[in-house]
Order: structure tokens, then C-alpha cells, then sequence
């Protein structure tokens, strides 16, 4: 089933939590919400789950719209960040208890529930009641009673975030193993940037109730629409320096009396633009062949690689280099990159203007994350 | 050393206050084991030469004990359900729907804690004798199917419970009521428990309203009933214990049962029901 979304939007008195976001989730597909906390991630699962009604907009399952369809009739299944189990029922209710609203007798509901606690592998700890179980068994049990029902959209927010980092890492390699074993449409809200990535088919990446860019993750990763995009994405983040046209095709760099050459583009009737230099995709190279130098004041080893912060005038530019280079902090340091792995971003707007590597993004990442 | 000290002083003073609230019980039971002459006799007997259970019989034989031990059993049955449905759906709707002047009903509601007791024993008369309602049943159990103490013990407790349960229950397919149902009354037993104890004690000793608004001695309740042992010739004292014993034995027993709960929700609430 297809969710389409047109226009949607969600007001809190003064606040726009959600702002005419249009978008279609395809069937079967993992879709990630990403963004900031406060961004209306949270707010946008509740106006798909039918528990908020949005001030205006609209939402369609398929053909049908379901825009002031109550929750109980949307037959969606849902998994809170807090789990939100009931707390006076053993896990085999829990996982029971929408097959009871539905009045599906107990003998072919108990085989139902059985089903699903196999397949979120909770088959022997049915007695139980939530408050004895780990965060992670908590987990499963909210899956399997939002599964149960068979509903044809899965929703998840921040499922994980109550776990600790490795579990975190299992758990949701899980989520993805049963939303695919299910093949279920699911909608997966996290503010954790590797955790959308590694996960989903495609990330929605929002800032202030506005959709920002929806790609697939390596996409969003190589080629960000705009600067909000570009910085929230990538650990260490990317470098921004702003530049200014002076005369020909030289541009100083912004807090610096450091000038560089760029090749003519036609986009450079542009005065001014933003660079973005992601710290990866920056090496350290002899004095006269760099884009820029400055004097290295920090350093620090990040997992294989090397983090080293330059300072050039009032701006600090963060750069990944090989832990092998005898650089110390003091040094003075050249650091060059790859004409199309810059990214350049219109000041103004915060559109991107052209720009983006081809590398394997996603690896990189999971590398540096 | 200090703290040890302190306890026993505690413990001691406790003793002393249990023993006090004993003594008349003791009393009570002693004296409806007597011969109707170590009753008054000075200085008192305390434990009865020879236990004299005929009294039992005999105080049964008085008066029609056993209609008044079904009234007071229907009484206190249907003021309870009464008083548990009436919390239960008030507390809901104080602590989980929106509707205009909720707060402003709420503190009216609550005002009306403020007021004694007794001073709506004539107002409530007044309104009962206007529905033509005195000598009934109705007169016996209506006024006393809500409670805003209850209500407010559970309405707390209510606003205790994550608002994601309601949204998890909504998404299984809840509506309002059986979310209320299904979810909030099982996750309130506790406090249900405290309310329905309180309630049932309150009803079963509750002696000034049945006295007032019953007439007909089909109505009286066991606690009323016991006033047939005073007449013109004077109060047969051991009757009458013997007869006090057997209204109380059954809340007894029930708060022997029941008094984790009863302790509990008194605790609970910071107030006394
Ligand atoms: N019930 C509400 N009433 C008023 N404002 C709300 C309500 N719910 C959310 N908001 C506001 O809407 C905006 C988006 O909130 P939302 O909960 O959707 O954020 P989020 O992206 O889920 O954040 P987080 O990652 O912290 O969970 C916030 O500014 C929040 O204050
Ligand atoms: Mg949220």
C-alpha cells in the first residue's frame, strides 16, 4: 500500500510542527525521518497513525482517504519510543490484546501471537510481565503487538533510543530483517543520522516541519540539496567556508586573508557562495599545491584516522588525515581536495549550487561515525 | 543508639494507642459473653465467670435480624458498584477529556469536601421527601453512589498513567470506553480496591442516614436495627453486644483481609476517607 502525503500540515497554536509536507512512501519500502530534535518527526508519525488530525492537508493509504479516519480504524501498527507496553499484562497479552479488539477468537489468536513472538524471537518469555523484561525484550514485544494485526503500515519512533549502543546496533539490523521478512511499508523516526542511513531505502531528512530533501541515503549523503542538509549529515561535519569573489577568478576565504583559485563555473556570476569540504575528503599535500593552509591546533586519533582541526584565520576547517603524516599541533599544514567533491551552496538561499563526490558515501560514515 | 531509643518510644507509645482502641472492643466482646448481673456490676468484670453464648441466640431472637442483615447487604452491595462506576467514569473524564469548565467543576467538586457531613443531612432529606422518595430504598443507596474523595483518588492516579498508553491502545483498536475498560480500570485496581473497601465499611456502619430517612422496619439496616435492644425497661446490654459483635465481625474479617489495600490507599491519597 502507498501513502501518499499532499500538502500536510500540523499547527500547534503558534508553532507549524509539521509545513505542507508532500511526499509518497511506497509499498514495502523502510522510509526514515530524520532530523533534529523538535523538527516534527514525531508529530508527522502521530498525524499517519491518525492520533493528530492535521490543521490542513491530506493523507492517503492507497486510494483512500484517510485524513480524519480515527487511529482505532486506520489499521496501522505503531511502536513508541518509550514502548508503551501495558503494564499489567503478561508479554502473550500484550501481543495479544489488538487481535482481541478485533474479537478474533482466542484459539487462532493465541496461534497468531505465537507466530510473531518466533519471529521476534521472545517465543519463551510470554508469562512474563514487561516490567521483567530488558529494554531490548521490551522491543520486540512492542513489534510483535504492533506487527500482529498484520497492519499494512508499521510505525516507528525512535524505537531504539532507549538502548544502549550495541544493542542499538543489533536491534536494528532486527527491524530491518522483519520489516523485510514481513514486507511490510514502514516509517522510521530517528534524530540518529547512521542509524537512517544504515537502515532505510530512503531518508526523509526534515528541519522546522519542512521536508528538506528525500533521497536514498548515499544520494543524500553525495549530494545534499542545501546547507542544512550538508551539516547535518556526516561525522566530523562538514567544513563550510564562505567566499568572495575579488577579481577574475579568485575568491578569498571568508575570516582569512587566504585567497583561492577556483575553475570558471558558470555559475560564478555568484559575489559569494558556500564551500563545503567534508573532513574526509580533505588531504594534506606540500605547501604550494594546497587549496588552503593554516596551523594545526587540535588533534585527535577517531577509530584509523587521524582528526585534525586547522585554524586560518577566524575559521577552523576539520580534516580526516593518515595517522602516518608526522604532523604535530603547531605544524602548519596544507590541505587540498578533489574539484568534485567540493560542494558549493548559494549563501542566500542555502541551495545547493553544483558539487559532490561519488565515493562511497555510506561506508565512509559508517567509518568516521 | 539514639535512633534505637527513638524506636522503642515509638513502639511504646503506638502500644498504648493500640490498647486504648482495643479496650472498647474487648469490652464488647467480653460483655456479650455475660449473665445479664456482672453487666454493671462493680468493679468491673472483665472476663466473664462463665461465657454465656446464649446471648447470641437470644439477641437474634429480638428483632428480624436477618432482614436487616440483607438490607444492609443490598445497601452497601449497590452503593458500592454505584460509587465505582460513578468514579470510575468521572475520574476518566477529569483526568483525560477535554471539555469546557472541566477545571472549574472539578474545583467545585472538590469545595464540596470542605463540607461536613451533617450539614447536608437536611438539605438531602429535604430533596428526598420532595421525590417522594423517604422509606425506600433509593433513600438508602442514591445519595451515597458518588463520592468525590474517589473520584479524586482515582483522577490522580489516572493522570499518573503515560499518555502513550492511550495512543498505543487507540492504535489497537481502542475506542474511549474500552480503553477505560481494558486498560485504566485493570491498571486502578489497586486504588479501586482502596475506594471499594472504604465504601463498604462507611456503608455497612453508616447508622444516622438509614435511621433518618427509614421509617418501616423492613428498610432498617443492621446498625439502626440495633436500637431494638433499648426499650422502655432499659438497654439489655448484653443483647445488644452480643448483637454489635456479629455487624462487626464481617468487617472484620474483611479488613484482616484487605488492610494492605486499605492502609494503602489512605496513604496514598494523603487524605482520610
Ligand atoms: N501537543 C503539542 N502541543 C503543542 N506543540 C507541540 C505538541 N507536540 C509537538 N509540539 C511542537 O511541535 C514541534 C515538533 O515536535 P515533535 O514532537 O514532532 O518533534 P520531534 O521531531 O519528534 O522531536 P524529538 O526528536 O525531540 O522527539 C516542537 O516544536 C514541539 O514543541
Ligand atoms: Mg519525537
Amino acid at each position: 500500500m502507498d501513502v501518499h502525503l499532499d500538502q500536510l500540515t500540523m499547527q500547534f497554536n503558534d508553532t507549524t510542527a509539521v509545513d505542507s509536507i508532500t511526499t509518497t512512501i511506497k509499498d514495502g519500502e523502510l522510509v526514515s525521518l530524520l532530523g533534529p530534535s523538535g523538527c516534527g518527526k514525531s508529530t508527522t508519525l502521530m498525524l499517519l497513525s491518525g492520533l493528530y488530525k492535521p490543521t490542513a492537508g491530506d493523507i492517503y493509504f492507497g486510494d483512500e482517504k484517510v485524513t480524519t479516519m480515527d487511529a482505532e480504524k486506520r489499521g496501522i501498527g505503531m511502536v513508541f519510543q518509550n514502548y508503551a507496553l501495558y503494564p499489567h499484562l503478561s508479554v502473550l497479552k500484550n501481543i495479544m490484546f489488538p487481535l482481541k479488539m478485533q474479537k478474533v477468537p482466542k484459539k487462532e489468536a493465541i496461534q497468531q501471537v505465537m507466530e510473531m513472538a518466533k519471529l521476534v524471537q521472545i517465543d519463551h518469555l510470554l508469562d512474563r510481565k514487561p516490567a521483567q523484561l530488558s529494554g531490548g525484550q521490551q522491543q520486540r514485544v512492542a513489534i510483535a503487538r504492533a506487527l500482529v494485526k498484520k497492519p499494512k503500515l508499521l510505525l516507528l519512533d525512535e524505537p531504539l533510543s532507549n538502548l544502549d549502543a550495541r544493542l542499538r546496533l543489533e536491534m536494528r539490523e532486527e527491524i530491518r530483517r522483519i520489516q523485510q521478512e514481513v514486507g511490510i511499508t514502514a516509517v522510521f523516526v530517528t534524530h540518529d543520522q547512521e542509524e537512517a542511513l544504515s537502515i532505510s531505502d530512503r531518508v526523509m531528512l526534515m528541519n522546522n516541519g519542512v521536508l528538506q530533501q528525500e533521497n536514498a541515503p548515499q544520494q543524500m549523503y553525495r549530494k545534499p540539496e542545501n546547507i542544512f542538509a550538508a551539516s547535518f549529515l556526516g561525522n566530523p561535519p562538514i567544513n563550510f567556508l564562505t567566499l568572495h569573489k575579488t577579481e577574475n577568478n579568485t575568491y578569498v576565504i571568508q575570516g582569512s586573508s587566504q585567497t583561492l583559485e577556483l575553475p570558471s563555473m558558470k555559475w560564478q556570476t555568484h559575489e559569494a557562495f558556500q564551500m563545503g569540504l567534508r573532513p574526509e575528503d580533505l588531504y594534506t599535500v606540500p605547501e604550494e599545491e594546497g587549496l588552503f593552509s593554516g596551523e594545526i591546533i587540535h588533534m585527535e586519533t577517531i577509530g584509523r584516522d587521524t582528526l585534525i582541526r586547522l585554524q586560518l584565520g577566524d575559521v577552523t576547517v576539520r580534516a580526516l588525515v593518515d595517522p602516518k603524516s608526522r604532523l604535530r599541533v603547531g605544524d602548519r599544514c596544507s590541505l587540498a581536495i578533489e574539484p568534485q567533491e567540493v560542494h558549493y551552496f548559494d549563501p542566500k538561499t542555502g541551495e545547493r549550487l553544483r558539487g559532490g563526490n561519488d565515493n562511497d558515501a555510506q561506508a565512509n560514515l559508517e567509518k568516521h561515525a | 543508639m539514639r535512633s534505637a531509643l527513638s524506636k522503642s518510644t515509638i513502639y511504646i507509645l503506638l502500644a498504648i494507642g493500640a490498647v486504648f482502641m482495643l479496650l472498647p472492643f474487648v469490652w464488647m466482646l467480653s460483655t456479650s459473653l455475660k449473665a445479664p448481673n456482672e453487666v454493671m456490676a462493680m468493679p468491673p468484670v472483665w472476663i466473664p465467670s462463665e461465657l454465656n453464648w446464649d446471648n447470641f441466640t437470644e439477641a437474634l431472637a429480638v428483632a428480624p435480624f436477618d432482614r436487616y442483615f440483607v438490607n444492609s447487604l443490598i445497601v452497601t452491595v449497590i452503593s458500592t458498584i454505584g460509587e465505582l462506576v460513578t468514579t470510575i467514569l468521572a475520574a476518566y473524564a477529569f483526568s483525560r477529556i477535554n471539555f469546557f469548565g472541566k477545571n472549574i467543576i472539578f474545583a467545585v467538586l472538590l469545595g464540596t469536601m470542605m463540607v461536613p457531613g451533617e450539614v447536608l443531612l437536611i438539605p438531602n432529606f429535604v430533596t428526598l421527601s420532595n421525590l417522594g422518595w423517604i422509606d425506600t430504598y433509593q433513600a438508602l443507596i442514591v445519595p451515597w453512589t458518588a463520592s468525590v474523595f474517589a473520584i479524586f483518588l482515582l483522577r490522580q492516579f489516572f493522570l499518573g498513567v503515560p499518555k502513550e498508553l492511550s495512543f498505543a491502545a487507540k492504535v489497537d483498536g481502542c475506542s474511549e470506553f474500552r480503553f477505560l475498560w481494558y486498560v485504566m480500570v485493570p491498571l486502578a485496581k489497586p486504588a479501586l480496591i482502596t475506594v471499594a473497601l472504604l465504601k463498604i465499611i462507611n456503608s455497612w456502619n453508616a447508622f444516622l442516614w438509614p435511621l433518618i430517612v427509614t421509617n418501616s422496619q423492613e428498610l432498617r439496616t443492621l446498625p439502626v436495627g440495633l436500637s431494638a435492644f433499648t426499650t422502655e425497661a432499659g438497654i439489655k446490654y448484653e443483647l445488644l453486644m452480643a448483637a454489635s459483635t456479629m455487624v462487626v465481625v464481617p468487617m472484620l474479617i474483611l479488613f484482616f483481609i484487605m488492610q494492605k489495600y486499605i492502609i494503602a490507599g489512605v496513604a496514598r491519597s494523603g487524605l482520610k476517607g
